[in-house]
């Protein structure tokens, strides 16, 4: 097996109000069967050796499906392969001798907690805003006494696909959420069960969205072009089409 | 230390109807009153905090993750069982009970499976109202598929990422009630300990995973739902951070932990690559269906596979098994991989592989047949391996990748502590000795929505409101402790990285405690894990400090604790002299390697006790023999 030569620069800031910077490392033993974040680990392995902090950094399934890994490498949400979370990249998408930068998903609504690891709470909040369909446990009817037309189930799962990672905030140059708050209003508001909440839930999940903070969608699609799940940003332009509806009618 | 599992009496199919006439009920005005913990926010712990929180129950829901979404329940593909007899093949909640007491090979309890199989249609209805987008037919109505040898088709899904799809129905509504008030939520808070005051639990220490800070929270009760240990193994196809922690400091405080030793197996999986890996990826087993498995006759043969002539492939399975050939069991299919590469004759650069070859079924039905089949499974492989099935065989390895063993609990699902439940993965209850596909996602929600809102109260409304808070001086003392513990991981400062002990012991333990297990090497593995732990706390160099975000030290402290486990691991595989589901002793099967189980003397569940740590485990078994009044027992064979 052939061995890599990568070159890294990686952001290191020990805190969120401590002022952060690029870090220069030189990885000799890298090879292509390594995913992104095992490349990482051995660097760790290699700073904890040497007595040096290693560099902190999100994951949790490396499998694509929980959302926490979220680096920007070379300027890019989850790196250069496409329809790819950072976790699922491996090395062979690089050559020898590569310079690889690698950030936090940066955002005004995302601070830096440590190194590349950023707070997303937000995302929880305005999933707690409306991003549900209001039922008691034990309170719901046989489940086929809900049919749902094919092309609206099919619909609602490309959405429902989102893992909430937030790289749609990284790319975006506005650091909109709109990306991922349009795909949970699309899940929902397309089936039968979520149409009685349809207007509370768009007027909910929009306000708490710019009250944390993220910016405003202005169509440059970047958000679309990361998005480890192809979540289409056809969503956006419901989203809000379905928002001045609800602010009028209501 | 007594176990009483509190089955009730009657007929099996009248047990749960008749216990829920019989629990006791807090009123609206207690339940505000009291405050309930729940540690784990995957199916069981998301449905379970939700489902309190709406009874009026003051809920706290901790979880390690930034987001309560990241829990592990999310990675799981395949489906999730329910006898709704949709497809009218003759299902019913007899036969999913029936199936999954058989498939854990009789080492589950009648009754709780009963229950687990009568309340499966409920989650469905729950999840469809949710917004859940199961796979629906061309009418609009739902879709099914069979699952792992199943005679009916009972398995909802949703694409393959039925997993992540109810989690997110369990997470949305749990965070309905943060937003309303109900539910404070803790993300990347952990669980360090549970403060128990004269035998009952009163409460948590968690740290902040931030800030480094310790913090007490009293309550009423506490619920673990947080999961399986299959990490101990190092590599499993686990989520990084799924670990023991929670489960176990509840056992050094007195909650039994029951059949540590049953850990499932997955046979396909992507192989070990080297060193730095990290974890390991499943792919689904359909892939059996069309792929044969083979390894070269001749060790060391290590010419390209397309280049080895078809007389010097060695097609194992179809030799040794005539009549189901590629498709026997899962734990079959694992045990000989295991064999074939002990013998040296694995494959691929690290020699622990068996291939998983497309060519003939490609030959016979064409590239565009087996790409509507398997197209994605073969996108994934290609992306990880690098190479692509259609043209060179698939590499495939068995890998850990769920633990039936858990904390004992009651029919109510309570642990041998009084106040602490646990839930999902987290207990042993429904399974056995060995878990069907298709039953964890069904048990993880059975438990948190339609079981604990029940026989919680049972247990509150006999104990009343707690008048315990955080100034007692439990609290004080159990926090010291957990944070001596911090200090003393901080403060070895030696030479090998957590990373370095956890790799090495996951080796002993996948070497001794894994596929197959016999006495000497289990001995063997029992020494060299005592060995490993007094050097682990010797000579642990774990990086930075307490008081800040510091990943090292988290896996530090689940590391410690997973070093205790496999020792009791060990005993427990050690004390089952048969073999039964995933535990295979092979003093205990026949010439052809087949499991020969032993009802007579092992038709039990182990639940063991701790006693203390001191160089060894001291540990003490106690038996819950379990009674099978409704179904006999029979002995599996796969001829």
């Amino acid at each position: 097996m052939s061995q890599m030569t990568i070159h890294l620069k990686i952001w290191r800031q020990a805190g969120p109000d401590v002022k952060g910077a690029f870090e220069n490392h030189t990885l000799d033993t890298v090879n292509e069967h390594m995913s992104f974040l095992e490349m990482l680990d051995v660097l760790n392995e290699e700073l904890v050796v040497a007595g040096k902090e290693p560099f902190e950094f999100d994951y949790d399934c490396r499998e694509g499906i929980c959302g926490s890994c979220n680096l920007v490498i070379n300027g890019r949400a989850h790196g250069p392969k496409r329809l790819t979370a950072a976790c699922q990249l491996h090395m062979r998408n690089f050559k020898d001798g590569d310079s690889i930068v690698i950030e936090p998903a940066r955002a005004a609504a995302f601070p830096v907690i440590k190194d590349l690891v950023v707070d997303r709470s937000a995302f929880d909040r305005i999933i707690a805003a409306g991003g549900y369909i209001t039922v008691r446990t034990g309170s719901a009817p046989e489940a086929n006494s809900i049919p749902v037309e094919l092309e609206d189930s099919t619909f609602s799962f490309d959405y429902a696909a989102c893992i909430g990672c937030g790289a749609c905030v990284a790319a975006c140059p506005n650091s909109s959420a709109s990306l991922f708050t349009a795909a949970k209003l699309s899940h929902l508001n397309r089936l039968p069960q979520g149409e009685p909440e349809r207007e509370k839930r768009v007027i909910a999940m929009v306000e708490q969205m710019e009250k944390e903070g993220f910016g405003d969608c202005s169509n440059f699609g970047e958000c679309e072009a990361v998005c480890p799940k192809g979540i289409s940003i056809a969503s956006i332009a419901e989203m809000r089409r379905n928002y001045v509806k609800a602010t009028i009618a209501g | 230390m007594k176990l009483d599992a509190k089955i009730p009496s009657g007929p099996l199919e009248e047990k749960w109807s008749k216990h829920l006439n019989d629990v006791k009920l807090v009123s609206p005005n207690n339940k505000r009153k009291m405050h309930v913990i729940v540690v784990g926010t995957g199916l069981a712990g998301a449905s379970a905090s939700a489902s309190l929180a709406e009874l009026g129950y003051k809920v706290s829901t901790f979880c390690i993750q930034d987001s309560g979404r990241r829990a592990h329940s999310i990675a799981a593909q395949g489906g999730i069982n329910a006898a709704k007899n949709y497809q009218n093949d003759g299902d019913s909640v007899y036969r999913l009970f029936y199936d999954t007491i058989k498939g854990g090979d009789y080492r589950s309890r009648e009754a709780n499976v009963y229950r687990l199989a009568h309340l499966s249609n409920n989650i469905i209805d729950q999840a469809v109202s949710q917004g859940v987008p199961f796979a629906r037919e061309y009418g609009g109505y739902l879709a099914n598929r069979s699952f792992g040898g199943a005679q009916v088709s009972r398995t909802f899904y949703a694409r393959g990422q039925t997993g992540q799809q109810l989690l997110m129905g369990a997470y949305q509504s749990m965070m309905k009630m943060v937003n309303e008030g109900k539910i404070n939520y803790y993300t990347r808070h952990e669980m360090m300990d549970v403060v128990v005051i004269d035998g009952v639990a009163r409460g948590i220490i968690t740290r902040d995973l931030v800030t480094g800070e310790l913090t007490r929270h009293s309550a009423d009760a506490v619920i673990l739902a947080t999961g399986g240990y299959g990490n101990v193994f190092y590599l499993s196809t686990n989520a990084k951070n799924s670990n023991v922690t929670a489960t176990w400091r509840a056992h050094k405080r007195g909650a039994a932990f029951a059949n540590p030793s049953f850990v499932q197996v997955h046979p396909t999986c992507i192989p070990v690559s080297g060193d730095y890996q990290s974890k390991l990826t499943l792919m689904s087993e359909s892939l059996r269906n069309d792929g044969r498995v083979w390894v070269p006759r001749k060790a060391g043969d290590d010419r390209p596979p397309n280049q080895i002539p078809e007389e010097e492939r060695y097609y194992y399975l179809e030799e040794r098994y005539p009549s189901f050939g590629n498709l026997v069991p899962r734990d079959v299919a694992s045990r000989n991989a295991k064999q074939v590469t002990d013998e040296g004759l694995g494959v691929g650069e690290t020699g622990l592989a068996v291939y998983l070859d497309f060519r003939d079924a490609i030959a016979r039905d064409g590239k565009d047949v087996i790409s509507a089949k398997y197209g994605n499974l073969f996108d994934m492989y290609e992306n990880i391996s690098g190479e692509n099935p259609y043209e060179v065989p698939m590499r495939i390895y068995p890998a850990v990748h769920y633990t039936m063993g858990g904390l004992w609990v009651d029919y109510n699902l309570m642990t041998t502590v009084p106040g602490l439940f646990a839930l999902g993965e987290a207990n042993f209850s429904d399974h056995g000795a060995n878990r069907l596909g298709a039953s964890a996602l069904m048990q993880g929600l059975a438990d948190g929505y339609f079981v604990i809102p029940f026989t919680i109260g049972d247990y509150l409304a006999d104990a009343g409101v707690s008048t315990i808070d955080t100034s007692h001086e439990a609290f004080a003392s159990v926090e010291k402790e957990v944070q001596e513990r911090i200090d003393k991981i901080l403060n070895v400062k030696g030479d090998r990285t957590v990373i370095d002990f956890h790799r090495t012991l996951g080796r002993i333990v996948w070497d001794n405690i894994g596929i197959t297990r016999n006495e000497k090497d289990l001995k063997k593995a029992i020494t060299e894990i005592q060995a490993l732990r007094e050097e682990f706390w010797q000579n642990v160099k774990v990086p930075g400090k307490a008081t800040n975000y510091n990943k090292y030290l988290e896996f530090a402290h689940r590391v410690a604790d997973f070093f205790e486990l496999a020792e009791l691991m060990a005993y427990d595989a050690l004390d089952r002299g048969e073999s039964c589901g995933c535990h295979l002793r092979e003093e205990f099967q026949t010439p052809e390697g087949e499991a020969i189980r032993n009802d007579k003397d092992y038709a039990y569940v182990s639940a063991w006790e701790f006693k203390d740590l001191n160089g060894k485990l001291e540990t003490e078994l106690h038996k819950e023999t379990l009674e099978f009044e409704f179904v006999e027992m029979k002995q599996r064979s796969y001829k």
